[in-house]
């Protein structure tokens, strides 16, 4: 073999090295969210509603669980739960309201990111129903009652005691182009 | 060559001074009020003393050779280049050495992820450049800014023990209590830090991180931000006030009376003069970081309000704006932030000030208004 | 790729080119690799300036110079210049110049696509400068520009960051590409792989981790043009993205390279100090696995950057002791350099001197390394100014004293002439003492509770800071020191053997000094 033809071959298989390493670069993304499902990092929870069938309740253990919530830099609604905590057995399936009342002169789009702590709680939190889910719009002045229902798994580690659900509620009506346009003509 | 020889064992036993004499002189980690911050404290100096130990024993064999091993001193080089028993040796050794340190680290890291219940509960929330405190459950809300006066950072006065790490309103907790912070962020990434408390946690926007501490002695204790979150990441500090139980608790009664308080205050007619008094305070806080005391901002990120038109003119524009935020630029929403007395005095302060003498003033009731009619 | 992958000519025995062309399109390795070396030389410079800049403004507590936003701007474009601009070129011009030279090869195997990746650094570093002009200012979001400050919060100029350091990864990346085929496929007959010198060895080694990591670079700047532009939501939570994956990401990326900026310099020392104790280096097998075993091992602990993130306790475990584990084989190469200068013959001309305040300086690097691996220490550490020294002892005695040692040792080989010893010492001695006044009070005030990147600090931060200072401006000034002596040896000076120093060893020394233009035109013999 010559050595250009043993340059070129060396080459290609580094090229090809360089193509692969920028695509595992991109692979990274899901694989961290596999990783973020399994262990639970940032707790973050399933974007998806919870379909398995509820287990057994244990009511032998009672967990407190809390509610809060923070507006991102922008966001001017008015958002929050309707009660700061409350108690439950694991396995049985509860539901908290949130509010949002939007108190601008322009119709927006919110979307709120769930986050539980702490995080080794997190993949023993399901959410069967969740306003987390899908985008919010409100026109001026509107109010509205979001429920999240959930179930928190029995197989919960035993050093867990409470746990916080956390929620962002961010303003993506510059993101959301489509939804916006559809509220702003409903608003006219 | 003496001279190294010298320099380095010198410099080496300063450094070792230096940790000894922590205390008086700042040099090294502080020991803290905590039973974490101390069991960190303990692992640092192991860590460091095992250090010492190490560099004494290779910087002496290599100063031995570099003293006796000169070609000026008649050195016959030596040939030998392997020995499989020594580096067998010495790659056991530090193993060895490595898996003692882990110990107790592994021991420290399990009592900082101890996730048992708290006594009180605080969402800490991270803005662009100041503190949120949340009490969470009990109703009290706050933001805690640096109070540190212009004037000592731009040297015109002297700087106070204090310089930088002094703010508007501290966080207060009860001593001898396990309280749990819950850390975010609302713009960018920030990061929670008490020196004193070993507790360090990221505030993330969109996710929640948690971190506890049990507080053995009252004091103040101060911290900064410790994640680069642009401008001002340096003038966001961290204080809290530890109290004892019942003066916590008169505490926790006083802000609570204080939010009536608050509402009082709203309905009372307020002047001209006592809204720019209180609008000029409340600027230097909020707004003169970005806006500039002068007023003269910073563009194109940070306009300027002297002279500006919707400063001068369209007031419910300017209400607007300071009440809601401006999507997608640095300009926040300060309606959930500062309260309707404080909106409607900073922007009667704005009109009024650096020769934006529209002599305008506007009511916290119009504010309030202003929030709930929308 | 046929076109990059040319034949060379070996039938040129003529000299260079004359005028301003032979530069641009010089196919050399000897002038590519002067090129590199100049080009690091002057971003060292402005990299150092920008330091500078911060050390005036850190002279003491208040805002003097520069407002809060500059200073960001400075902080970033003085770690990004330092390391993509300053370091690793340097390497890439030792590496072209002294490879080839080393392994009885004519020139690089690709000598086209040499020409090329040098030729985009200008560009990229041109344009990151360039950004400090634009409206809105430069990069303020520090080298390691996390999302979303450097993405939804950033300045408008990012977008030219991207492009920059999209320049200058392929840049290295063809780089890195052309040194493995020199490497692998242009080493004279009887040159087996462990017969190389060290500085080969572990530039193989470096090359592969370019291949390996600089991709993942160009990936993460890319989500990032993506997010800001296109609408995507890699970084951004209110899309389902996550910030921290921003921080895995850019860490897996950057744990790497900071062994690709110190893994070719343990390789010259590893050449410099065997020669200046006239003795073999000692266990040449067992540093080569164990530069594999830190390039190994560099790949599996980038979360202990990240220790405060909130991440699962096993994590946290599991990236603690990964990160212990590198100790081993560090300390094996540290070990091994000891051993090399025991019962030898030691003369301390400037290139020892360098090789030997690395060592001692990398090891004082490597312990402060070592307390901030252990996690629960690293939650009072990290970000501090203990991080700070940390780096810098790495990095500036690391990188940087390597590169001089480098520099000296192969001076008389590059320009025929012996540097002026005396002027060399007086460097080594001033950059050595400004060098630690100016990194080792860091220490003090990172434990003591100073943040890292901050423009203005306490009160009781104030004496140890005014120390750095004074001893940045003394390092600085001294490098202006280095440009002299760099130019007097090139103007002229002792003339040089083609081996000038007693106990050196290797090919490059068989040839004659200054180097001709063309060397190894028929492959040696390697006994």
């Amino acid at each position: 073999m010559s050595e250009t033809q043993s340059n070129r071959r060396l080459v290609g298989k580094l090229v090809l090295t360089v193509f692969g390493m920028f695509g595992f670069g991109f692979l990274m993304v899901p694989l961290y969210d596999v990783m973020c499902d399994a262990l639970g990092i940032n707790g973050k929870t399933s974007g998806t509603a919870y379909q398995q069938e509820v287990e057994q309740i244990d009511s032998s253990r009672t967990l407190r669980v809390q509610f809060v919530a923070t507006r991102a830099e922008g966001m001017s609604w008015d958002f929050g739960p309707e009660a700061e905590q409350l108690s439950l057995h694991p396995g049985e399936t509860r539901e908290m309201l949130f509010l949002a009342h939007n108190p601008t002169d322009r119709p927006m789009v919110a979307q709120a990111i769930p986050s539980v702590s702490p995080s080794i709680a997190a993949a023993y939190f399901h959410k069967t129903e969740c306003f987390c889910f899908t985008q919010q719009v409100l026109q001026p002045g509107e109010s509205v009652e979001m429920p999240v229902r959930f179930i928190v798994d029995p197989a919960v580690p035993a050093q867990v005691k409470h746990l916080t659900l956390a929620y962002t509620l961010f303003d993506v009506s510059e993101r959301m182009p489509d939804k916006l346009a559809a509220a702003q003509a409903q608003a006219h | 060559m003496l001279r190294a020889a010298i320099t380095w064992p010198v410099g080496l036993s300063l450094s070792v001074l230096g940790a000894q004499a922590s205390a008086e002189w700042g040099v090294n980690m502080r020991r803290g009020v905590t039973e974490v911050s101390q069991s960190v404290f303990d692992l640092h100096m192991t860590i460091f003393w095992i250090c010492v130990v190490i560099g004494i024993v290779v910087f002496g064999v290599m100063f031995w050779s570099m003293l006796m091993h000169r070609k000026s001193e008649d050195s016959k080089p030596a040939t030998f280049h392997e020995h499989l028993g020594v580096e067998i040796l010495w790659t056991v050794i530090p193993l060895a050495i490595l898996i003692v340190m882990a110990i107790p680290a592994t021991k420290t890291l399990i009592d900082i992820y101890d996730a048992d219940e708290a006594d009180i509960d605080i969402l800490v929330t991270g803005y662009q450049w100041r503190w949120q405190y949340q009490y969470v459950g009990e109703g009290v809300s706050f933001f805690s800014s640096m109070s540190t006066p212009r004037d000592e950072i731009g040297n015109v006065s002297d700087k106070n023990p204090n310089y930088l790490l002094e703010v508007d309103n501290p966080l207060v907790i009860p001593v001898g209590k396990k309280v749990r912070f819950l850390v975010t962020a609302a713009d960018v990434i920030h990061s929670w830090w008490v020196p004193d408390f070993a507790v360090k946690k990221d505030a993330i926007p969109g996710f929640i991180n948690e971190a506890w501490t049990r507080v053995e002695k009252p004091g103040i204790y101060r911290g900064q931000c410790t994640e680069l979150c642009g401008k001002d990441h340096g003038f966001m500090p961290v204080v809290v006030e530890v109290l004892p139980q019942d003066e916590y608790d008169a505490w926790m009664a006083e802000q609570k009376e204080a939010a009536a308080k608050e509402a009082e205050l709203r309905e009372k007619d307020w002047t001209l003069e006592e809204l720019v008094e209180r609008g000029e305070k409340v600027y230097a806080s909020a707004c003169a970081s970005c806006h500039q005391p002068t007023g003269e901002g910073l563009p194109p990120m940070f306009p300027a309000l002297k002279g500006s038109a919707i400063v001068t003119e369209d007031m419910a524009q300017h209400l607007d704006i300071v009440l809601n935020g401006v999507p997608g630029t640095a300009m926040a929403a300060f309606g959930k932030q500062l309260s309707e007395v404080d909106v409607a005095a900073v922007i009667t302060f704005e009109r009024n000030a650096w020769g934006n003498d529209t002599g305008e003033m506007l009511a916290p009731v119009d504010v309030l208004n202003a929030k709930e009619g929308q | 790729m046929s076109a990059v992958i040319d034949t060379h000519h070996h039938d040129h025995a003529h000299g260079p080119a004359k005028g301003l062309m032979r530069w641009v399109l010089t196919t050399n390795h000897k002038d590519i690799g002067s090129m590199y070396l100049w080009f690091s030389f002057a971003m060292f410079l402005l990299g150092g300036s920008m330091a500078m800049v911060i050390r005036a403004e850190l002279f003491q507590p208040g805002l003097q110079l520069v407002q809060p936003e500059f200073f960001n701007q400075m902080t970033t474009t003085h770690g990004l210049i330092m390391v993509f601009g300053a370091v690793m070129p340097a390497f890439v011009g030792l590496a072209n110049w002294m490879i080839p030279l080393m392994i009885g090869a004519p020139d690089m195997a690709l000598p086209r696509m040499n020409n090329f990746s040098f030729w985009l650094l200008p560009m990229a570093f041109g344009l990151l400068v360039s950004t400090l002009f634009m409206e809105g200012g430069g990069p303020n979001f520090g080298w390691t520009f996390y999302a979303p400050l450097s993405t939804t919060y950033a300045p408008p100029s990012v977008t030219f960051f991207i492009f920059a350091i999209h320049l200058a990864g392929i840049s290295s990346i063809m780089g890195a590409i052309n040194i493995i085929a020199t490497i692998l496929n242009l080493r004279a007959p009887g040159m087996t792989l462990m017969k190389m010198p060290l500085f080969v060895w572990t530039w193989l080694i470096t090359a592969f981790l370019l291949i390996a990591v600089m991709p993942v670079l160009a990936g993460v700047v890319t989500m990032m043009l993506m997010d800001i532009h296109f609408g995507t939501s890699f970084f951004n939570a209110a899309g389902g993205g996550d910030p921290v994956m921003f921080q895995h990401i850019f860490w897996f990326f950057g744990h790497p390279e900071v062994y690709i900026m110190i893994l070719p310099a343990f390789g010259a020392v590893s050449q410099i100090i065997p020669a200046f104790s006239r003795k073999p280096l000692f266990g040449y097998t067992s540093m080569v696995y164990a530069t594999a075993a830190i390039a190994f091992l560099s790949f599996i602990v980038w979360a202990h950057h990240m220790f405060t993130v909130g991440i699962p306790i096993t994590g946290e475990l599991f990236f603690m002791y990964a990160t212990m584990l590198i100790a081993v084989p560090t300390g094996v190469k540290v070990f091994n350099w000891v051993s090399t200068m025991f019962r030898g013959a030691l003369t301390f001309e400037a290139p020892m001197l360098f090789a030997v305040a690395f060592v001692i300086l990398f090891t004082i690097g490597g312990f402060s390394g070592l307390m901030l691996a252990i996690a629960p220490a690293d939650f009072q550490y990290h970000d501090t100014y203990f991080v700070v020294a940390h780096f810098h002892y790495v990095l500036v005695p690391g990188a940087i004293f390597g590169i001089f040692a480098s520099a000296y040792y192969w001076l008389p080989k590059w320009t025929g002439h012996m540097y002026d010893e005396t002027l060399a010492k007086t460097h080594f001695w001033m950059s050595f003492i400004g060098m630690n006044l100016a990194f080792f009070p860091m220490h003090f005030v990172g434990l003591a509770g100073m943040p890292r990147r901050i423009p203005d600090y306490n009160v009781m931060f104030a004496n140890f800071n005014m120390i750095s200072s004074v001893g940045a401006f003394m390092f600085g000034v001294t490098q202006l020191l280095f440009l002299f002596i760099v130019i007097k040896c090139i103007k002229g000076g002792k003339k040089a053997a083609a081996n000038p120093w007693e106990g050196a060893e290797g090919l490059e020394w068989t040839v004659p000094s200054p180097a001709p233009y063309h060397t190894f035109s028929t492959p040696p013999e390697v006994k």
